[in-house]
């Protein structure tokens, strides 16, 4: 078969989602049920209630994403959309510290190795390595999504986006409602072709809101049906009696599962209950 | 930068007439449009339309910085950007104190605390400095007639006798201005006022006590479909009058008791339904009429509850820590922590608010 443009054979394919990179989130369970970590090329969302540790997990990724190559990460830098404020620089930097303090425990030998040219393990570096965007309207998130094109192309080495969260503004200002659904899916389609054109990871944070389906009140992730449909994976992060449990609701690829994890000082870890004994740092 | 003209966008002249003649004046007229709609109105092919929408989003794209260079701001400025509330424990588990340029509510039953609380952060505002306050003025917006400047001046007294035998009651006092309104409409007008106010006046923190009253005012007379457009504009504005004064807004809830079908799950919990009645009391109280929206977008929440023969504040959200509680006590001198080690809370008991032992919602 010849070279149609932008086809390609199922086999060549193969070879490439097995050399595809994962982002680990710091907890093995979770790892595990992601099919080694958040993947790249895809759009993965995260929902759950507030409070449950959207924020926490997005900060994770775009600090794991750095992880050097040496050391099994991407060695990649972070591009992070905050469009609610909720980005606290104190935490990142708490995380950064967490994230190298684990590395270091795993290879011990590691801070006698010459550095030249590999990243630095300073938090400051891991900070200055995250890009950040505050956006304050629609219209902001709409233009920084459309500049992203330009953006990743003079920045080559961002290997994950994260949007926190793609919903705050969509749900308050637009009055058109299906004007908003075809806005939406325009952005979707952006956000998956950028994740492919880049081979970098998109994870969108997302709110949860009530929809009464089949007799009762439920919770779902907002934005409606019409959205469900543009991300690859869903991920929903919800409260299992005293624990955070995250349930895999939507994968091309891989089973509907539930893992526990834990928030704790350094960032996302395994739940206090999980088998895994050691931080994850690959 | 929605409203950003496109007149200011230095876009090439062919792109700045078309987009003109069809009256798209703003970064938002542009961009709130799909491309293929776009397309249609300037009658122009999809290169054009494209090179417009990426011109467009250029120029009203926020400035890129790094997690870096906001550091080394929040160290410039100061202060760690906190208001310390002088409860040490809450001090620490909140980094510091109550954070500048974020929303923190401060939600409970009626009658436990969080008027007292509001009033001791007045005060703690408007000290100077070198008494660890911010000097400086305060807004407090009070719905329900509670402020009462007598009790305030009586918590200044007993928690910092040596400022205010001084005589400096009056200037303290002379700080904090407050704002009764009595209509939603009123309380938008005020805020709209407000923005201006809060750099003219050297504003250092803005108080809402309490939100749900105005909330339920307006609801007496609306429809039901309405009562969700007040409190998303509100919600908006307060989080950017907060980031853009860099200023701690704090807003007080209330809660209403629970009604049986409360406590919602997702679909993929189906066999939690029909579980113990009990255990589902203690979900998704977010889910209310002030409720989940309302949740999601303040940064810091503090509920204030009792049980056990004990009020407690807990940090129930919070990015910098997690979950825990503080027994307290109203005295004179206002709010006192019993103990400044934190409680740990966990699961369920996180995000219910107790009162007397029985759960309530936030409203």
């Amino acid at each position: 078969m010849g070279e149609q443009s932008g086809a390609q054979n199922a086999w060549d394919m193969l070879s490439d989602e097995q050399s595809q990179k994962h982002i680990t989130t710091g907890s093995g369970d979770l790892n595990d049920i992601l099919g080694g970590g958040i993947h790249c090329k895809e759009v993965t969302e995260i929902g759950g209630v507030p409070g449950v540790g959207k924020t926490q997990l997005g900060i994770q990724l775009a600090i794991n994403v750095q992880i050097p190559v040496e050391y099994g990460g991407l060695g990649g830098k972070a591009v992070y959309i905050d469009t609610e404020g909720s980005f606290m620089v104190e935490r990142v930097y708490q995380i950064a510290e967490g994230c190298i303090r684990d590395i270091l425990e795993h290879f011990p030998h590691s801070h006698e190795k010459s550095s030249s040219g590999q990243k630095q393990l300073q938090p400051e570096h891991f900070l200055a390595d995250i890009y950040y965007f505050r956006i304050c309207s629609y219209t902001e998130q709409i233009a920084v999504i459309n500049y992203l094109e330009k953006f990743l192309g003079e920045h080559k080495d961002v290997r994950i986006v994260v949007i926190d969260n793609v919903t705050f503004h969509f749900r308050q200002d637009f009055e058109d409602l299906a004007l908003r659904t075809r806005v939406l899916s325009g952005l979707s389609l952006k956000l998956m072709k950028i994740a492919k054109t880049y081979n970098l990871a998109v994870v969108l944070l997302n709110q949860v809101t009530t929809k009464f389906t089949e007799g009762s009140f439920q919770l779902t992730l907002a934005l409606g049906d019409s959205w469900s449909h543009s991300c690859t994976n869903r991920l929903i992060l919800y409260w299992n009696g005293n624990e955070r449990y995250a349930h895999l609701d939507k994968s091309p690829s891989l089973p509907v599962a539930s893992a526990p994890y834990a928030v704790t000082g350094k960032g996302i870890r395994d739940a206090v209950s999980s088998h895994h004994k050691r931080a994850r740092v690959t | 930068m929605a409203n950003m003209p496109v007149s200011e966008m230095r876009l090439p002249p062919h792109l700045a007439h078309l987009l003109a003649a069809r009256r798209l004046d703003t970064a938002k007229d542009v961009l709130s449009l799909p491309e293929v709609e776009l397309m249609a109105i300037l009658d122009a092919g999809l290169p054009t339309a494209r090179a417009a929408v990426a011109l467009v989003s250029e120029a009203a794209c926020p400035p890129c910085q790094t997690a870096l260079t906001l550091l080394e701001e929040r160290v410039r400025l100061g202060g760690g950007g906190r208001l310390a509330t002088t409860l040490c424990g809450l001090d620490e588990a909140l980094g510091g104190g109550i954070p500048m340029g974020k929303l923190t509510e401060v939600v409970g039953p009626s009658g436990i605390g969080k008027t007292q609380f509001c009033l001791k952060l007045a005060l703690l505002a408007a000290l100077p400095e070198y008494y660890g306050g911010l000097d400086g003025r305060v807004v407090y917006i009070d719905t329900e007639f509670k402020f009462s400047s007598r009790r305030m001046i009586e918590i200044g007294q007993k928690s910092f006798p040596q400022i205010f035998r001084q005589g400096l009651a009056q200037k303290m006092a002379g700080r904090i201005l407050v704002t009764r309104p009595t209509s939603l409409a009123d309380f938008t007008k005020s805020l709209e006022e407000m923005k201006v106010t809060l750099l003219q006046h050297d504003v250092k923190l803005l108080i809402v006590d309490s939100m749900a009253a105005l909330m339920s005012l307006e609801n007496e007379k609306a429809t039901a479909g309405f009562r969700q457009h007040p409190l998303r504009w509100t919600l908006s504005f307060l989080k950017s009058i907060a980031e853009f004064s860099r200023v701690p807004v704090v807003v007080t809830n209330q809660v209403r008791s629970q009604s049986n079908d409360d406590g919602y799950h997702f679909s993929f919990e189906v066999d939690k339904k029909d579980g113990n009645k009990c255990a589902e009391r203690f979900d998704s109280h977010l889910v209310a009429a002030l409720g989940i929206q309302w949740a999601h977008a303040v940064t810091v929440r503090l509920v204030f509850e009792s049980h056990s023969g004990h009020r407690f504040i807990k940090v129930a959200k919070s990015p910098m820590s997690p979950a825990v509680a503080f027994p307290f006590v109203v005295e004179s001198s206002g709010i006192t922590l019993l103990r400044d080690e934190s409680i740990d809370v966990t699961g369920p008991e996180i995000t219910s608010i107790r009162c007397q032992g029985q759960n309530v919602l936030a409203r």
